[in-house]
């Protein structure tokens, strides 16, 4: 079951500084949306906008026109789920109590878990294909294999939208591509964070670029990465290429002049 | 050998590994290519790379069944106390004890010669283990619930400074008879009001628009601990009394020498309540441990579950440390101890810490007792004293993971 996802003109004050202004956006049903940009341009607040963890200072998200906000906090969590970026926790559970946590939003404070959550912990698990990790201690999995128990965590929410910010960070390439695999066959609406502009384009329905905390450009990928918007954005100058295989977009980038200097695109 | 030769060689020197390898005398030089266990490689877009394994490998935590666990504990505990309540300096048999345990239980008559060993017995033992049971469990669930809170192992019940703030309030009874209108309630009552006033202070300077974060709770808790150490060694220093500086550093050490009767209901009824709660919060701990964020994203308000945890920690600290004195190490290690058995999850944790904790120190006050009788030691000294070699060897022989290292 998934739902469209829509933002309308989402602000978002941090100490008293506006971190993001009228943003607005639309995620299909079912589609995979990329956040990109530069860092410190507002992908994460914006996230943390949807999941959350920061209260809107203007503007909506709406879950099928439900405002996300004015749902409670466990009927919220029961039909979005997120993969925050920091996830660090010193205490040893083992990765089937993490996935477990997923069900915390389905359950009341004092019942036991059911046989329903059993079987959704189980199936995330199985899903993500870390069922034979389920006794180990999360902290002593690798980095590839905590992401695909933390994604299973999020799957066990059962929810309609999944939420993930940088979700291939420090993950060598084969892990990135199985994550966002993972992701991508996962079910929900997924929005989701990238800093690899490649990895976003070859598995984004539709990239979404933010910038000075405000979306510049939203659309498929092959309209959305074009040359001016890389210099003007991300101040880089790059050749766009169809990928041989898949045909999506790919950049190749141009070095930086060697003066080692600011190149002339910067805005 | 011809110039020609010679560079060639040289120019294997340049790759030995290239060499080497070529000659099958050592693993080619690309074996940090392959895969790290040694299971065959699959071409790209086949096969599980998932089935790699981790760098390190860990076997699982063994644990401990949650079951039996507790039945033991449950079936250990009063076995404890009414062992320390017949064993002592002063030598009341088994028989007598059970006799004196029966008569006060039944309001039974004993004779006029067993009225001494009846009053060791029921007006300073039994209390004494009760409370030693009560403050055992308080400590251990406050600890399990600070931890929590402020994310960090190294936490204890007293990182909050609601502990010293507490014997601020104790040693100015104790030194200078303050509140001495309120009699036998003065102690206690001194020790708790500044245990709330302190509790107060902390909450105060931690606060920011964000709530309670974790760091600023941990920082502003050590500083006033400080601060509040600093009053009551004024206090023992400034005071001329030698036998009350010592009774106030016993207070500082934790001592259960002063249970009574009176001292337990209100102890008891806030263990028990705290602990209560922090059961029926237990699964947005596990949240609260995961970090804010992800606390969030799963419908918990971090920032409510910690405000809530704060005054819940602090009030049952200041009733356990309003009738025992700080008494360290249950708080801080008896969770680590508890999580080595039933692993991290805080329900598990939560039903076991408080009974380990009420079983541990019942004994550890039996030895505070006895080890130098009829001088009585500190508790927190024989705490650390039996406690830390016990905890070193569990987290050796169980490979604990605690901040995945």
């Amino acid at each position: 079951m998934t739902v469209r996802v829509d933002i309308e003109g989402l602000a978002v004050d941090i100490a008293g500084t506006r971190l993001l202004e009228d943003v607005t956006l639309r995620a299909g049903s079912g589609r995979v949306v990329g956040l990109v940009g530069p860092n410190g341009s507002g992908k994460s607040t914006l996230l943390r906008c949807v999941y959350r963890a920061l209260r809107p200072a203007a503007g909506r998200v709406l879950l099928d026109g439900d405002d996300l906000h004015a749902l409670t906090a466990r009927e919220g969590a029961r039909r979005l789920a997120a993969l925050p970026q920091e996830s660090a926790s010193e205490f040893d559970f083992t990765a089937a109590e993490v996935v477990a946590m997923g069900r915390l939003p389905h359950q009341s404070a004092a019942g036991r878990a059911s046989a329903a959550d059993a079987a959704a912990c189980a199936a995330a698990l199985a899903q993500v294909r870390a069922a034979h990790l389920a006794e180990r201690g999360f902290l002593t999995l690798s980095g590839g294999e905590k992401q695909r128990v933390l994604i299973a965590r999020a799957l066990a929410q059962q929810p309609r939208v999944l939420v993930l910010d940088e979700p291939t960070n420090h993950l060598d390439i084969a892990q990135q591509l199985e994550v966002l695999a993972l992701v991508r066959g996962a079910g929900p609406t997924v929005l989701a964070a990238l800093h690899d502009l490649n990895l976003a384009a070859g598995h984004c329905d539709v990239l979404c670029v933010v910038a000075g905390g405000r979306v510049v450009a939203s659309g498929p990928p092959h309209d959305v990465l074009t040359d001016e918007l890389l210099a003007e954005v991300f101040g880089v100058r790059a050749h766009r290429v169809p990928h041989p295989a898949t045909g999506a977009p790919h950049l190749l980038f141009d070095r930086l002049p060697p003066t080692g200097g600011t190149p002339d695109a910067q805005p | 050998m011809s110039p020609i030769a010679r560079g060639a060689c040289g120019s294997h020197e340049h790759f030995p590994h290239t060499r080497r390898g070529l000659r099958g005398r050592d693993p080619p030089a690309a074996a940090h290519l392959a895969p790290r266990t040694g299971a065959p490689c699959y071409p790209y877009g086949r096969g599980p790379t998932t089935a790699r394994p981790s760098p390190w490998r860990h076997p699982p935590p063994r644990r401990v069944p949650l079951l039996p666990l507790l039945c033991a504990l449950t079936a250990a505990l009063p076995l404890s106390v009414l062992c320390c309540t017949a064993l002592g300096a002063s030598g009341v048999g088994w028989g007598d004890t059970l006799h004196y345990l029966w008569a006060g239980l039944t309001g039974g008559t004993i004779r006029q010669d067993e009225v001494a060993a009846y009053t060791i017995v029921w007006e300073l033992r039994l209390p004494r283990a009760l409370l030693a049971a009560v403050v055992g469990a308080g400590l251990a669930a406050v600890g399990v619930g600070v931890q929590a809170m402020v994310r960090n192992a190294l936490a204890d019940p007293f990182v909050l400074g609601i502990s010293s703030g507490a014997a601020v309030g104790a040693n100015a009874v104790l030194l200078f008879g303050a509140l001495g209108s309120l009699g036998v309630w003065a102690l206690s009552g001194a020790a708790f009001a500044s245990a709330l006033a302190a509790m107060t202070l902390v909450y105060a300077v931690a606060r920011t628009a964000h709530g309670l974060t974790p760091l600023r709770l941990v920082l502003t808790g050590s500083a006033m601990y400080y601060a509040f150490s600093a009053v009551t060694t004024l206090m023992v220093f400034s005071a001329d009394r030698g036998e009350a500086a010592r009774s106030a550093m016993m207070w500082l050490l934790g001592s259960l020498g002063g249970a009574t009767w009176s001292s337990l209901p209100i102890a008891a009824a806030a263990v028990l309540a705290g602990t209560g709660w922090l059961l029926w919060s237990a699964r947005g701990l596990n949240a609260l441990a995961m970090g804010d964020e992800t606390a969030a994203a799963l419908g918990v308000d971090a920032v409510r579950l910690r405000r809530g945890l704060f005054l819940v920690t602090a009030a049952v600290t200041g009733a356990v440390v309003a009738v025992s004195g700080a008494i360290g190490f249950v708080g801080h290690m008896v969770p680590h101890v508890t999580r080595m058995l039933v692993g991290a999850g805080h329900r598990r944790v939560l039903a076991v810490a408080p009974l380990l904790g009420a079983v541990l120190l019942v004994w550890v006050d039996l030895v505070s007792r006895l080890l130098l009788a009829p001088v009585e030691l500190p508790v927190g000294v024989i705490t650390a004293l039996i406690g830390v070699p016990g905890f070193v060897l569990l987290m050796r022989r169980r490979g604990y993971v605690f901040g995945g290292s």
